[in-house]
């Protein structure tokens, strides 16, 4: 139980002084552990390269999402552009706690630089804007998610909204618009050919069974508890779930449009004020769902 | 300051940048240490009252205890706030908001601004918060009182000092300088390339998250990492890697938070080395070595504890400056 011997190079036993025959001449001291240590530092040399290597290997597989590049995420409302958003995130998840339908879910390894970078699965959980007041923008510590943008970060063409959005929640309060300036994606009917509304048919029951996980606010149930989708079953006659549901004012509807053959067809039609929250993708009640959220689409005329 | 302290001050700070400690000059070494070393050579009085001392040391583990029972109650403290949503410490290790006051993590919060090149006042009030805290509280405290890395990484070396005790394993030091190189690397990555790429492999991120939001694939390079550690290379990551680690060093310069050791009952049999993450600030415990009869260990010190609860004389103790004056 001492120190270590290569701290107190002293110690080493001295060759012996008084040799009587001249043999081959004796390593010094100093020569062997010299010799001892040159080999400890070629070793050290060796296992530091080792470490770098497997740190930066790892670093680099936070280039994945170049690799998953066509595998757009939504974001939260109010989140950046894409790129702006990863290179500000500082993946605590604050804006996870503070959701109340917990739509927003941290992102994992296969996601590279995404590690713990919120996104919304608007199928699964939608943002229904139950908290009213965008609390993720709210709890986010920096900037990631924000209300106003800085200056040099301009809004991509057809991503700004022409008007704040009415929210239906608050429609009879005396502020009844959600505080967001841009879009995180717009809806748009990826298959028509299932749409019920498109085909004529109304929908009863669940909008997506009874063991859906999802919650939404009810305005007629509470205004401040969302329940699960699975507790509201529907019984309309004309399949509109989409527009009845859709939490922003003016943001989808459904018309009647002339074909070219001249026959009229019932279809939901997505207007400028869709924020791409994701709740009509959420209630559609085929699978797959007719209409989906197109992640950080922008609105064309 | 004595002027040999004030010299090793500048010492500790480039042994926390990977420079390998020394041996002082005579003349760096302040006449009333130079007096207790020539004492403690060859007195026979000294060296029986050590073996007497270390026949009846018992093993203490009173710092350890309290470090990991506030390391785990700081960890708890999130998971709960979000379980049971009583909103008092909500967010992760990298960003959070205690009672609604931001508090950001110092390296998160540098890879965020060097990446984003801009910054919000959010971020700037909880960085702020964070560097003056822990700049009172030690700097690399943060290592041992809350990361969660750390607390694997201890039971990990257990094992892994347990194998080599059973020479199934060997520790293979590696250059310390690699610290600083990754620090570079890493900040010049987030400059460059606009990504917070560290954030992607950072242990300590990893498994706040995991532990608060739940486990994913990301505990993968956690594992490997502790792997690595277990049979190659003794707390390889906290000693050689950690780029938040240097950055609470370098915090920690400052700190008036340390453990303070004084040379007149030191044995210098080296326990306190044996059980350190940073055996390099513990330097000055060799026979001969101590500039001064009281010498403040440096900044890349953890604070943890384990060489206090080690020590059989009692010759480290933890020390706030000026406060055993006052009292």
């Amino acid at each position: 139980m001492s120190d270590d011997p290569k701290d107190s190079p002293s110690a080493a036993p001295e060759p012996a002084a008084s040799s009587p025959a001249p043999r081959k001449p004796a390593l010094t001291a100093a020569q062997r552990m010299s010799r001892e240590r040159q080999q400890q530092a070629r070793r050290r040399v060796l296992h530091t390269i080792l470490l770098s290597g497997g740190v930066m290997g790892a670093a680099l597989s936070g280039w994945l999402p170049l690799a998953y590049a066509q595998r757009q995420r939504l974001r939260p409302p109010g989140a950046l552009d894409e790129k702006d958003f990863l290179a500000s995130c500082i993946k605590c998840g604050q804006c996870v706690q503070v959701c109340p339908v917990n739509a927003i879910k941290l992102a994992d390894l296969v996601d590279g630089f995404g590690v713990g970078a919120p996104y919304i699965a608007a199928r699964d959980q939608a943002c229904d804007f139950s908290c009213d007041a965008v609390q993720c923008i709210l709890a986010c510590p920096t900037g990631a998610l924000t209300y106003h943008k800085p200056d040099f970060l301009k809004p991509r063409s057809g991503a700004g909204l022409a008007a704040k959005p009415v929210l239906k929640a608050k429609q009879k309060d005396p502020e009844p618009t959600l505080n967001l300036t841009e879009r995180i994606g717009i809806a748009r009917l990826t298959r028509p050919e299932s749409c019920l509304a498109m085909q004529g048919k109304g929908f009863k029951g669940q909008a997506r069974g009874a063991g859906f996980k999802g919650r939404m606010r009810y305005m007629e149930v509470d205004r401040w508890k969302p329940i699960p989708v699975a507790d509201h079953p529907y019984d309309v006659p004309e399949c509109d779930l989409c527009v009845r549901e859709c939490p922003v004012a003016q943001a989808i509807s459904i018309e009647t449009v002339t074909l070219a053959d001249g026959r009229q067809r019932r279809q939901p039609v997505v207007h400028e004020p869709c924020v791409g929250c994701g709740v009509c993708e959420m209630v559609c009640p085929v699978e797959q769902a007719a209409i989906e959220v197109v992640p950080r689409e922008v609105w064309r005329a | 300051m004595s002027n040999p302290l004030r010299k090793r001050f500048g010492e500790q700070i480039l042994l926390m940048f990977g420079r390998e400690p020394k041996r002082p000059e005579e003349g760096d070494i302040a006449p009333a240490a130079q007096k207790i070393h020539f004492f403690k050579q060859g007195n026979r009085d000294f060296i029986a009252e050590k073996k007497h001392a270390r026949a009846h040391a018992v093993k203490k583990n009173t710092w350890r205890n309290r470090r990991w029972a506030t390391l785990i109650t700081a960890n708890l403290l999130f998971v709960l706030s979000y379980w049971l949503d009583v909103q008092l410490l909500e967010g992760s290790l990298t960003a959070s908001r205690f009672v609604g006051f931001h508090l950001i993590d110092l390296n998160s919060a540098l890879q965020v601004m060097l990446a984003h090149k801009h910054i919000i006042v959010n971020l700037l009030i909880g960085t702020g918060t964070i560097l003056v805290g822990w700049a009172l509280l030690g700097g690399r405290t943060f290592c041992s009182w809350v990361c969660p890395y750390h607390l694997l990484a201890e039971w990990a070396e257990k094992l892994h000092l347990w194998l080599a005790e059973k020479k199934l394993v060997s520790d293979a030091p590696i250059d310390r300088r690699l610290r600083v190189v990754f620090w570079l690397i890493f900040a010049l990555l987030a400059l460059g390339t606009g990504y917070t790429v560290y954030e992607a492999i950072s242990p300590t991120g990893i498994l706040s998250r995991a532990l608060i939001y739940g486990p994913g694939l990301a505990l993968l390079w956690v594992i490997a990492l502790l792997f690595f550690e277990v049979f190659f290379s003794r707390r390889a990551w906290c000693r050689y890697a950690c780029p938040i680690g240097l950055t609470y060093g370098v915090v920690g310069i400052v700190s008036p938070l340390r453990v303070k050791y004084t040379l007149e009952g030191c044995f210098h049999e080296g326990d306190c080395r044996k059980v350190c993450l940073v055996p390099h600030v513990l330097d000055t415990v060799i026979k001969g070595r101590a500039v001064d009869t009281e010498v403040p260990i440096g900044p890349d010190c953890t604070r943890c504890g384990l060489c206090v609860d080690t020590c059989p004389s009692g010759s480290l103790k933890f020390d706030v400056k000026g406060l055993s004056k006052l009292l």
